[in-house]
């Protein structure tokens, strides 16, 4: 029982002819982070609104935010990924449907592709603003109620800027969360980095040499987002407030 | 909105949604979640032991699977699990092994990591006088953990293990990077074939969110049981 390692395969040919396939894997790679990176977007700005309007006193609100919430936490991701992908353009209008469809690749499988994971991961988001609001004393509210501030002018100069920074590393494994499920994408036919370690292996025969060089390049990405991120925690710190809501276990990926 | 929309499709295949593909991912779910907690909690407790070798090997198994994306070990193991299988009974060439088994192994290896975490806390939420005090009962290592500490952090974290279990349900579906007839395999293979896409992929998210709507909802009820408790 043998497997026959052969690693100039990266610098050979690949069968796109665009380069070598050390080169197509790491055009996999840039789009693994466009993606996650245009979804992330999304899911930043989305789930703050719904996290921070999970918190206000308006209970028409709340449940309108924990609705949004539960429909988008419990349908996977794939599913979801399909219906903005295949459903979506069939319920649209006629002619707006078709424009949809005849969206050029890879932009036509890139743009549900941004969309579905934004909006999934915004709930997660969400779940950790409205999580970080909780968790500050409540005699904070109290306080900005007390020196005048409107509701907005409270969350805009009180509480969101101390959520934002107690919530910063668990949104970090938010954003490490999105790039690795960007790789689902590949189910629709865009060929970001995991995408294109399946394709090398179908064309090249090359099995583990494919995914092993995927492995290693999501390990390295993984790491220097840390690295990024532990940079701009220490940055933003307020003294004796991070760590306090870090160590609770939670359930995901 | 509902005018072209056929409902005698997904009738006419419910059968094979949930004989096949239903009880596909059930049967996953249930396997990977027990094996994945298993295993799990050999790894935490390896993770928080004091002998260095088996915290590093637990430690850089669980960043390394918690680092990777779940269709990235999929596909690893679906082309490994055959090799590793040839070379354990000896034969010359891999082995076959059906996407049921392959599933079956990646998601309990991927999952364990995830639970690990999970009982990491768990056995580390209980007081450490607890386990002094097994020992000058004198129990061994095996039997404090097993009759006094896991119990209660298996307690402690049971709400969080069981709402893991509802996200490794959904990610079953993934499994159809393999072609495997789960829910979602079914449902694509007659959206495929009759070409209703809109009826099966609707029906396929209405019955994932009431399931996971569901049992989410029992986790959360669980939970202010366990509070009241506490």
């Amino acid at each position: 029982m043998r497997y026959n390692w052969d690693w100039s395969i990266y610098f050979q040919r690949a069968s796109d002819g665009s380069g070598t396939w050390l080169h197509y894997l790491f055009v996999g790679l840039a789009w693994t982070l466009a993606t996650a990176l245009a979804a992330w977007v999304i899911a930043l700005v989305v789930g703050s609104i719904v996290g921070t309007l999970r918190t206000t006193p308006s209970k028409w609100i709340v449940r309108l935010g924990n609705a949004y919430v539960e429909i988008f936490r419990n349908i996977p991701l794939l599913v979801q990924m399909f219906l903005w992908f295949f459903v979506l353009p069939e319920l649209l209008p006629k002619g707006l449907g078709d424009a949809v469809k005849q969206i050029p690749p890879p932009w036509g499988s890139y743009l549900p592709a941004v969309l579905s994971l934004g909006i999934y991961t915004s709930v997660r988001v969400a779940e950790q603003v409205r999580a970080g609001i909780q968790s500050l004393p409540r005699g904070q509210r109290m306080a900005g109620t007390a020196l005048g501030l409107t509701l907005p002018q409270n969350y805009r100069f009180v509480l969101l800027p101390m959520a934002f920074r107690i919530i910063l590393p668990p949104l970090t494994s938010e954003f490490l969360n999105i790039i690795k499920n960007s790789s689902v994408a590949l189910t629709i036919g865009l060929l970001e980095l995991t995408g294109r370690a399946r394709a090398m292996q179908e064309f090249s025969f090359k099995v583990f040499e494919a995914f092993a060089a995927a492995t290693v390049i999501y390990l390295v990405t993984n790491m220097i987002v840390v690295v990024l991120m532990r940079a701009l925690e220490r940055r933003v710190r307020v003294p004796g407030f991070i760590g306090t809501t870090a160590k609770a276990p939670q359930a995901g990926h | 909105m509902f005018s072209g929309y056929d409902f005698d499709v997904i009738q006419r295949s419910l059968p094979y949604l949930f004989r096949d593909g239903m009880t596909f991912t059930v049967t996953l779910t249930l396997l990977a979640m027990t094996g994945g907690i298993v295993f799990g909690t050999l790894l935490a407790m390896m993770r928080l032991s004091s002998f260095a070798p088996f915290s590093l090997v637990a430690g850089s198994y669980v960043n390394l699977m918690r680092s990777l994306p779940l269709v990235l070990v999929i596909f690893w193991f679906f082309f490994l699990v055959p090799y590793i299988g040839g070379w354990i009974v000896g034969a010359p060439r891999p082995i076959a092994v059906g996407a049921f088994w392959s599933a079956v192994i990646t998601f309990t290896m991927f999952e364990a990591a995830y639970y690990c975490e999970i009982m990491r806390a768990g056995i580390q939420s209980i007081p450490r006088g607890q386990v002094a005090a097994g020992q000058a009962l004198g129990l061994n290592y095996w039997q404090t953990m097993g009759h006094v500490i896991l119990p209660q952090a298996f307690r402690n974290m049971l709400p969080v293990l069981l709402t893991q279990t509802i996200i490794l349900f959904q990610d079953t579906s993934l499994v159809y990077v393999i072609s495997a007839t789960d829910f979602l395999g079914a449902a694509a293979k007659i959206a495929n074939r009759d070409y209703r896409l809109v009826e099966m992929y609707t029906f396929v998210a209405a019955v994932y969110f009431v399931i996971s709507f569901a049992l989410s909802a029992l986790v959360k009820r669980l939970q202010s049981r366990m509070a009241i408790v506490q």
